[in-house]
């Protein structure tokens, strides 16, 4: 067991940032703490690293409370979301900063930073000033900063926020490969769902300083324990029905019911996937007209306007848009083909009681 | 662009947007010569004249006056005083931008227009506060006599008076500098293993070196510079409490013109030498912010 968290909360003033978060994290584990801006995930990475103390709750690394282990003590390697490099040093002193404040031989630091320049593709660059750098080069010269004195944890902060869009997927794919070789337990916040699925073996979510649910990315897309998570992660359909004849009914949509009492409210979620369409209008229960086409590569986003004004989105791969003749404005049917119960009851609305009944899982079929 | 569309139009528009920004020329040389001519009538005029007095009656007049043993004395009084304050005013200014700049705390706002206020004070105003203190009738003034200590018509007066004026300057310079560059590199040295006071030396320094440089000559140049506080609290006794400032006064008065000047022209070599520094420092800092700013990869070698 690498770092624990037990109960731990945070307060500013009478600001609550985080609240009770326990969570433990693995050996050699590579952990996104993933939500919203002002979710808590950042502080709780801070205090991990020990730029803040908890107020309450303990921290543990091996097994040992940490609390009061000031921050130079931590042996953690922090990354900063603006990389925080030594603006007025060149790139080898930013890297070797860790290893002098520690003693460490110059023969001996010289190697290590030549290897790390080496390893994070910094060959030749070793006497720039990070003004000299780009977006890239920085972060790589901030995260080998960071390792250089083989810190027990790497703790990143928005790791990919400040770079555009191209260099953001190589630094991805660039951060997993690095794990793998070092091997290193890694930590990163971020507010991006899909840099959390792709990058990490384990997704914590917060909201509103809460933890909401920890788990694999795919335990995570597919069993959300609730509203906010099944919406965070990826897109999700949602909607409000209602208890009529012992069906679940909204308009013309309506769902199987567990046996619930006439007129109880129930939301129930789905993915866009879930939602299948075709040209042929027998071939599926319900009808509806192909308002907006979205072109995102291989895939399309549509939305589809049921009669009764029911706006649903589903994704279909572009092949077989072609292959079926469609385009905006065709009418479709469609059916769903799976769907998520997220609560049930007059005040569906509130996250508490949909955690309550996350019992209720995927339904196959219609 | 379009071929199709004819050229007319365009070049029209263009100049009609060139007149919306840009006035017109007899405007323009109108108003630079107003700066101009200003700027020489009463800024470069009156400094020339301080050297054309100074030199009036040659090179020898000049060294003699300036070695007259009062002025002698004056220049380095002057000097002592500006040596122990500046560095007072250094330290004082560090801690206060670190303070300001670095931590959250109440009255925050008020310490900052505190340390504005010897900016917004008249400094005969400064000077009569440290009478008022330590004066024989002052506040203080009865158990410092009684222990035989003197503060006003004094050296140390001289000083007091000099830093209450200069002490806003370096932290001024430092607290917008140490603001815009937040505590992100002095956190990051901290997780690196940095104590405090390695973290300050190694990174918060070198980063606001310049800044600071630019605070200390500003306030170099306004410690040897002063003249209202220090008159106040000084007494004018020749060779022993007047500073250079006074001297030329007290020459001026005397009618002796050409060693007023001449003790003038020292103090305005000083705010040449200012102004050339701070100048130089300017485009240093300039230069560092932009590039420290540039997102571009190696475009500048520097």
């Amino acid at each position: 067991m690498s770092i624990e968290l037990r109960q731990v909360s945070k307060r500013f003033g009478s600001v609550s940032a985080v609240e009770d978060v326990s969570l433990t994290v693995a050996d050699g584990e590579l952990v996104a703490l993933l939500g919203p801006s002002g979710g808590g995930k950042t502080t709780v990475l801070r205090m991990i690293a020990g730029l803040e103390v908890p107020t309450s709750g303990d921290l543990l690394v091996r097994g040992e409370r940490v609390n009061d282990v000031p921050v130079q003590k931590r042996n953690i390697g922090f990354v900063f979301q603006s990389y925080a490099l030594f603006k007025t040093m060149s790139v080898f002193d930013n890297i070797a900063f860790g290893l002098k404040i520690r003693k460490t031989p110059p023969a001996e630091i010289q190697t290590r930073v030549d290897e790390l320049l080496k390893l994070f593709g910094l060959d030749g660059l070793g006497r720039r000033l990070p003004h000299q750098l780009s977006g890239g080069q920085r972060q790589r010269v901030a995260i080998a900063r960071a390792l250089a004195p083989r810190p027990s944890v790497l703790l990143l902060d928005e790791p990919f926020g400040a770079v555009d869009a191209k260099i953001r997927q190589e630094l991805r794919e660039w951060l997993v490969r690095l794990h793998r070789e070092l091997h290193v337990t890694t930590i990163f916040v971020t507010h991006d769902q899909e840099e959390a699925m792709e990058v990490s073996n384990r997704i914590v979510i917060f909201s509103r300083g809460r933890l909401e649910q920890i788990g694999t990315p795919r335990e995570v897309y597919e069993q959300p324990k609730n509203e906010f998570v099944a919406r965070f992660i990826g897109v999700l359909n949602v909607l409000e029905l209602t208890i009529l004849n012992g069906a679940a009914r909204l308009h013309e949509l309506s769902f199987p019911a567990h046996g619930l009492p006439e007129g109880q409210t129930l939301r129930i979620g789905f993915r866009p996937y879930a939602v299948q369409i075709s040209r042929n209008l027998q071939e599926h229960p319900y009808l509806a007209v192909i308002r907006h086409v979205y072109f995102l590569g291989v895939q399309l986003r549509l939305e589809l306007e049921t009669p009764s004004g029911l706006i649903l989105r589903t994704r279909i791969v572009k092949d077989e848009f072609l292959r079926q003749g469609l385009e905006q404005g065709s009418s479709v049917s469609f059916q769903i083909r799976e769907y998520r119960v997220l609560s049930t009851g007059a005040n569906s609305l509130s996250p508490e009681v949909a955690t309550v009944h996350s019992a209720a899982t995927f339904a196959e079929g219609i | 662009m379009a071929g199709g569309i004819p050229r007319g139009p365009v070049a029209a528009t263009n100049i009609k947007s060139r007149r919306g920004i840009e006035e017109p020329a007899l405007i323009r040389r109108v108003l630079i010569g107003i700066v101009v001519g200003f700027v020489g009538v009463f800024l470069l005029l009156p400094l020339a004249n301080v050297f054309a007095q100074a030199f009036a009656k040659g090179w020898s007049a000049y060294v003699q006056a300036l070695q007259q043993p009062d002025t002698r004395s004056a220049v380095l009084l002057t000097l002592l005083v500006s040596a122990i304050c500046v560095p007072l005013n250094l330290v004082f200014g560090v801690v206060a931008a670190w303070a300001v700049a670095k931590f959250q705390f109440r009255g925050k706002a008020l310490l900052i227009t505190l340390i504005d206020l010897p900016f917004s004070v008249s400094p005969v105003v400064s000077g009569l506060i440290y009478v008022v203190m330590f004066g024989a009738q002052g506040f203080l003034g009865p158990w410092l006599d009684s222990k035989d200590i003197q503060i006003i018509f004094a050296v140390p007066g001289i000083v007091l008076a000099t830093l209450f004026v200069t002490f806003p300057f370096v932290a001024r310079e430092l607290i917008p500098l140490m603001e815009a560059q937040g505590s992100d590199a002095e956190q990051a040295a901290l997780t690196l293993g940095a104590t405090g006071w390695q973290t300050f030396r190694h990174v918060t320094l070198p980063s606001v070196k310049w800044g600071l440089l630019y605070g200390v000559i500003l306030c170099n140049a306004r410690a040897m510079g002063e003249f209202g506080a220090v008159s106040v609290v000084s007494g004018h006794i020749s060779g022993v409490t007047e500073t250079l400032p006074l001297r030329i006064e007290k020459l001026h008065q005397e009618y002796q013109s050409v060693a007023a000047f001449s003790a003038a022209s020292l103090l305005a070599i000083l705010a040449l030498i200012t102004l050339g520094l701070k100048t130089w420092l300017e485009r240093r800092q300039a230069t560092e912010q932009a590039l420290g700013q540039s997102d571009s990869p190696s475009s500048h070698e520097h």
